[in-house]
């Protein structure tokens, strides 16, 4: 039975419509494969397999009546800053110990009305900051994916005789995994892990400055974050509110699309909710891009970047060209102060929102010996390390007397790199073609980036300028370095045409193929 | 500019972070390291330039102004850590 988790999501429902197989059969598919994962991995922090196993059934039920959404018996993984009614939902956090919300987020309730089924809720960086998920308070997800080393061997020798051996001669190659674990990158990493390793057919994740694009390209999967304003913001932990989008984790293109179509729509109940209808996103899947406009920005072209990184790049621009597309140079000068500018909003922002942890109405509280004291025991118990931070650096830039100096004017540099975006799109660029990370997945705790946080900001360097304009950004898989890990570009769109994003990632998708990771765990 | 260990004990107790004086002295690094990369935004030009208030141009929804929720108190205090009768429990405030 374990093998209806290889099946995407359009498979699935195909499937599941002709009442060829059963929700519950690929509900209890998925929760095997998790029970023998997740020890290894450690991508889910809670397992709702009661919940699971009623909402399969009540999928069957519609099914047999030809009933039933278009995720219909489609068991999905949820990112734990999800509100899920009733079940764990701590972003990963220590202050946020035994939150069970009373309500449900818009996104999370779309995807209940369309008749998916919820697995269980996935792990991922405290308050979604961080590049690699080890800031969770629930310990590190590891990447399926390992490194792979390629051997030359030469066949073993034969004796022959007394004292005389012949060689059987030649050679043979083999891979072998290393054994190092790599991290699946962050904040979305146990979405991300989850949906590589089979562990979900599907998953929901959010993104405030690369944390959907990053960990897609670092598991192989696909990963799009839609435009700021497309997916309801409600009933989501808030880390940074003018940044954070919600969108999904994928197998393949078109599963994405799928998924996107389901999370989004207009939500009264969130002010920055834009008030337009939802496209149908899979319809964009296979039209030809025949005469578009790719964007290649010189500015994406940093010092240090591997040059396996460079001929990815340099492969995605052909197939596109191949398919018809008029590849066109662009510049948007102000990308290097994208990553600076944003380590001042966010922070900014996410230590006025996370000002909420005071031990008073949820989660933790550490007793203390007046009320300030106990404010200031909780939080210092109950968040980690980066969170910590990102709120200092949030409170300092937000002080009396440096507001000016910091806050306001990142705020104008933001305006200044969404401006060279509305250039390059009003010069007629379509689409624009970067590569998703300025490397393949690292190591658990990698020295470096331990001892340097600016080094760890720095895996969000291609993506973080979308966030910043609001833009809707794609991660697609497009290859394996030497090494045998997956790589990803990235397509940014206008804003609210994620359509052309579906169009131009299949191509890409057509020409490299989709990746899946060697079982090891 | 660079914060020193006075300035990052003020700014965490602003935060309602209690720090140990080991704590402010590894994050009197760590801030200056973040400060010292975020000071490249000095050589951008922004003369002329609005700061930004929203990245999506667009109004803001207004809505009737009449209630639409409410009597929900057991839910709200359902998740908080000391309560009675619907009441958040602090310890004392006020002498």
């Amino acid at each position: 039975m374990s093998d209806l988790t290889h099946l995407t999501i359009s498979q699935a429902c195909a499937k599941l419509r002709a009442r060829e197989i059963t929700a519950t059969e690929i509900t209890e598919a998925y929760l095997q494969a998790i029970e023998r994962a997740n020890p290894a991995l450690n991508a889910y922090v809670v397992v709702t397999d009661d919940k699971a196993r009623d909402m399969a059934k009540a999928s069957d039920a519609k099914l047999a009546k030809g009933e039933g959404g278009p995720l219909e018996g489609i068991p999905l993984g949820i990112k734990d800053l999800f509100g899920t009614e009733g079940i764990h939902t701590q972003a990963c956090s220590h202050v946020l110990d035994g939150f069970k919300p009373h309500y449900e987020s818009t996104v999370t309730a779309n995807l209940w009305a369309d008749g998916a089924v919820m697995l269980g809720k996935l792990n991922m960086d405290e308050f979604a900051m961080g590049s690699s998920n080890e800031s969770s308070y629930y310990g590190p997800v590891v990447n399926p994916w390992r490194r792979s080393r390629v051997d030359t061997m030469v066949m073993p020798t034969t004796h022959q005789g007394d004292g005389g051996f012949v060689s059987a001669g030649g050679t043979r190659t083999a891979r072998t995994l290393d054994n190092a674990q790599l991290v699946p990158g962050g904040s979305s990493g146990g979405s991300a892990s989850a949906v590589s390793a089979l562990l979900c057919a599907g998953a929901t994740a959010t993104d405030t400055g690369g944390s959907i694009r990053q960990p897609a390209a670092f598991t192989g999967t696909v990963g799009i974050k839609p435009t700021y304003g497309r997916c309801s913001r409600w009933g989501i932990v808030a880390f940074a509110s003018s940044l954070d989008q919600a969108g999904p984790i994928a197998r393949d293109v078109r599963d994405a699309a799928i998924l996107l179509k389901s999370m989004a729509s207009v939500d009264p109940k969130d002010t920055t909710s834009v008030d337009r209808p939802v496209p149908d996103y899979e319809a964009a899947i296979g039209r030809p891009i025949k005469g578009m406009r790719v964007g290649i920005p010189r500015e994406y072209r940093v010092d240090g970047m591997p040059d396996e990184i460079e001929a990815l790049w340099q492969k995605g621009i052909a197939w596109l060209k191949d398919a018809g597309a008029e590849i066109v140079d662009i510049s948007l000068p102000h990308t290097k102060y994208a990553l600076p500018a944003y380590y001042i909003v966010a922070p900014a922002e996410a230590s006025s929102n996370l000002a909420r942890y005071d031990g008073v109405r949820y989660g933790l509280r550490v007793p203390g010996k007046d009320i300030v004291d106990m404010y200031e025991k909780t939080r210092a118990a109950g968040f980690g390390r980066e969170v910590k931070r990102r709120i200092m650096i949030g409170t300092y830039v937000l002080s009396a007397g440096y507001y000016d100096a910091y806050y306001l004017q990142a705020q104008k540099v933001r305006n200044l790199i969404k401006r060279d975006f509305e250039n390059a799109f009003a010069a007629g660029v379509d689409v624009i073609l970067t590569p998703a990370t300025p490397s393949a997945a690292f190591g658990i705790a990698d020295e470096d980036m331990a001892a340097d946080p600016v080094k760890m900001y720095l895996n969000d360097i291609f993506t973080v300028t979308v966030n910043m304009a609001g833009l809707p950004g794609i991660a697609v898989p497009a290859g394996l370095d030497a090494k045998g890990l997956p790589l990803g570009l990235q397509l940014i769109g206008r804003p609210f045409d994620e359509e052309t994003l579906f169009q131009t990632a299949h191509v890409i998708e057509q020409a490299a193929g989709t990746f899946q990771p060697e079982k090891w765990w | 500019m660079s914060v020193d260990l006075q300035t990052v004990k003020r700014v965490a107790r602003l935060a309602r972070i209690a720090v140990s004086e080991e704590d402010a002295e590894r994050m009197t690094g760590e801030l200056n390291v973040i400060l010292g990369f975020v000071e490249q935004l000095n050589e951008v030009d922004v003369s002329g330039v609005e700061p930004m208030t929203s990245v999506i141009p667009m109004e803001m929804k207004k809505r009737p102004d009449v209630v639409t929720d409410g009597s929900k108190a057991a839910d709200i205090v359902a998740n908080a850590p000391a309560t009675e009768e619907n009441f958040f429990l602090v310890p004392k405030v006020v002498e």
